[in-house]
């Protein structure tokens, strides 16, 4: 398994503390497309922070690829983070004062790979996703849906094991919403990427081929979704 | 830590697509730098501009002159006029042998010299030839009054340079030419250009510099003398013989022993020394403002560069969410605070040192306001430390954002 999780607490301590992860135990393997899915504050983005090393837990143990993901150091944590894992977020985070072409290079800066070098890859994969004409536009002068596609292309410039998403729909209309779901389910199927999204959209949900719930802070059940046939509004639509 | 171009470029960018930021932060220390090295060049053209006045003047030396007395004294009245003599030189001379040379001299104020339809105000005063030993005069042209001069009692006079200017506007080497002053023609003999202002009252440019003799016969002033000068030998502190001098002097003339009022003691050495106090005062205070400005600077620097990575919080969470280390984000924000602040510092140099200029050329080049290179190396220095010290606390924000922070997104 590429993922497993066993037991993982987390409570936040923050005034109260509030204990949101009481115990899941997740399993993942190579070339899944799965979604989670869950209630609003139970817990999904803390779950996914978790797998990505961005946030650490409090109990349980955590496998990535056999290595316990645990009392590593920052360092450590960050090669984790730069060769493993792609990261999407809701809100896009690009980084504002820097192109897009900029901005997808940024992790191989950060690998230490050459100017020049990194320029290539970075535009290979613009031209990819479609949005070569927009490589030397700034983030604030796109579109969400373009802005959403170059955030995974700097996800997936370092050809990372995981791709995770957290709701890349959620600041995105249905019919962008479709472009990107499309363009996940084609990275899944052609460069056997592992996927994890979350989201609160059945539609999106529909688009992968497992879905977990969560609920209060504990794994509920999970389907097998192969057929795609979740959706109760229908296998191609994302209702908003 | 990666330290290429491309380490130097990242900062460089985050530097110049921020401008405004960027600007605000690197004020602070260019005020402070340019405030501290302008200061500094301004405290080092008064001090020359000052010391122009000195110039050429013997530091151990004395200007006596008479005042009215101020206690009665064997019969005398208080405030009985007397006035100074040629025998009181000799009596100087011979009773204090710490003295390198004593001499008298004359002055006669508001007088006009004259030469065809020119003339210029000036005034004359008589010397002995060894007066150049008192007050070193700068010779443009010709020689100063001699020996001869003074025997012979030769009309020959020496100008200054204001006069040599309004008589001569030509700028042509005025000597053995006559001009008139008062109503005696004078063979001009020498140009002296010396900025010295320390003979009393006059500005030396006005001065025409005349033999004691000559001029002891056209004022008609008998046995007496305006004022008397003398130079110490040389390891003698004046301060230390002026009561013996007042002694010789008071005997002579009837005044109370212990009447200091009766006749002025100038020591030009503890004028110098008071001078050179103020100037050390003044230099003191420019760098405690200055460096209490740098300093400021930094601090400000400092703060707003906390200020600016909590703004940044989002854009540093999502480079260690990319795989950014800590290390990265420390040597990122140091290195752009050094940056900042050797640009902005650099800035605060050359601004200085042009506004420094621009006040050379405003005072016609009288006095240098300049900084030493050496001084400007030292604060680009002190500059760079102060901007790593400046980036450290922000630095150590910086590293510690977590990767989380970037989903925080409000
Ligand atoms: N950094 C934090 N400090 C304190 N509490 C937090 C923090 N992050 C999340 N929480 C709390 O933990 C609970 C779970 O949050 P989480 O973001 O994982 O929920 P979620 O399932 O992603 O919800 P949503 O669908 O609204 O995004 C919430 O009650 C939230 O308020
Ligand atoms: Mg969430």
């Amino acid at each position: 398994m590429l993922i497993e999780l066993k037991d993982i607490h987390k409570t936040y301590n923050k005034g109260q503390p509030l204990h949101v992860l009481k115990g899941v135990d997740l399993e993942i393997g190579q070339g899944e497309f799965v979604s989670i899915m869950g209630a609003s504050g139970s817990g999904k983005s803390t779950l996914l922070n978790i797998l990505g090393i961005l946030d650490n837990y409090d109990e349980g143990t955590y496998y990535l690829d056999g290595q316990l993901i645990k009392y590593l150091s920052e360092k450590e944590a960050a090669h984790y983070r730069n060769k493993m894992i792609g990261f999407v977020f809701q809100s896009f985070n690009l980084i504002s004062f820097k192109t897009a072409v900029e901005n997808v290079e940024l992790p191989l800066f950060y690998q230490g790979v050459g100017r020049k070098k990194r320029r290539e890859m970075a535009m290979e994969y613009l031209e990819r996703f479609g949005l070569a004409d927009w490589a030397l536009h700034y983030p604030n002068e796109m579109s969400g849906g373009q802005k959403q596609r170059v955030a995974i292309a700097r996800a997936l410039i370092t050809q990372p094991r995981i791709l995770l998403a957290d709701e890349p729909t959620g600041a995105l209309d249905s019919k962008t919403s479709v472009d990107v779901m499309e363009l996940l389910t084609k990275l899944y199927r052609e460069e056997k990427v592992t996927i994890i999204v979350v989201t609160h959209e059945s539609g999106v949900a529909n688009c992968t081929d497992k879905i977990i719930h969560i609920k209060d802070g504990i794994i509920g059940e999970t389907t097998l979704n192969e057929q795609h046939h979740a959706s109760v509004f229908g296998t191609d639509t994302i209702i908003k | 830590m990666r330290f290429d171009a491309d380490t130097y470029r990242e900062i460089a960018d985050s530097l110049l697509r921020n401008k405004r930021r960027s600007l605000l932060t690197g004020f602070g220390i260019f005020w402070g730098l340019f405030m501290l090295l302008f200061l500094i060049g301004g405290g080092n053209g008064l001090k020359d501009l000052l010391s122009k006045n000195f110039d050429g003047f013997a530091t151990n030396s004395i200007v006596l002159f008479a005042n009215e007395t101020t206690k009665p004294y064997k019969g005398f009245k208080e405030g009985r006029t007397w006035q100074l003599e040629y025998r009181d030189v000799d009596r100087l001379k011979e009773m204090v042998p710490e003295l390198e040379l004593v001499t008298p001299q004359l002055a006669s104020w508001g007088v006009k010299a004259t030469r065809d339809t020119r003339s210029a105000s000036c005034h004359t005063k008589g010397v002995e030839a060894v007066y150049s030993q008192v007050e070193t005069p700068v010779l443009k042209f010709g020689r100063y009054i001699n020996e001869v001069d003074v025997m012979q009692k030769r009309k020959v006079c020496v100008i200054g340079e204001h006069v040599w200017n309004e008589l001569f506007p030509g700028g042509e080497d005025p000597c053995g030419t006559y001009i008139c002053v008062g109503s005696i023609y004078y063979r001009v003999v020498g140009v002296d250009v010396s900025t010295s202002n320390i003979n009393m009252g006059g500005r030396s440019s006005d001065a025409i510099t005349v033999p004691i003799s000559v001029l002891r016969d056209v004022l008609n002033s008998g046995n007496s003398v305006g004022i008397i000068c003398a130079v110490g030998k040389s390891g003698v502190s004046m301060s230390d013989l002026e009561s013996r001098i007042r002694q010789v002097i008071n005997r002579q003339h009837f005044i109370d022993p212990s009447d200091k009022e009766a006749m002025m003691y100038l020591n030009m050495e503890a004028i110098f020394r008071i001078v050179d106090k103020l100037f050390r005062g003044v230099n003191f205070m420019i760098w405690l403002v200055g460096i209490g400005t740098l300093l400021a600077g930094a601090i400000g620097v400092s703060n707003i560069m906390l200020v600016v990575v909590r703004e940044r919080t989002v854009e540093i969470g999502i480079r260690r969410a990319i795989g950014a280390t800590p290390r990265d984000i420390l040597s990122q924000i140091i290195l752009e605070g050094i940056a900042l602040t050797v640009v902005a510092g650099a800035s605060g140099i050359v601004f200085s040192v042009f506004l420094l200029n621009l006040f050379e050329i405003i005072t016609k080049h009288q006095a240098a306001f300049q900084i030493h290179f050496g001084t400007a190396v030292i604060a680009l220095l002190l500059l760079t430390l102060l901007g790593i010290l400046a980036g450290i606390a922000p630095a150590y924000r910086a590293m510690h954002i977590k990767p989380v922070d970037a989903m925080r997104d409000e």
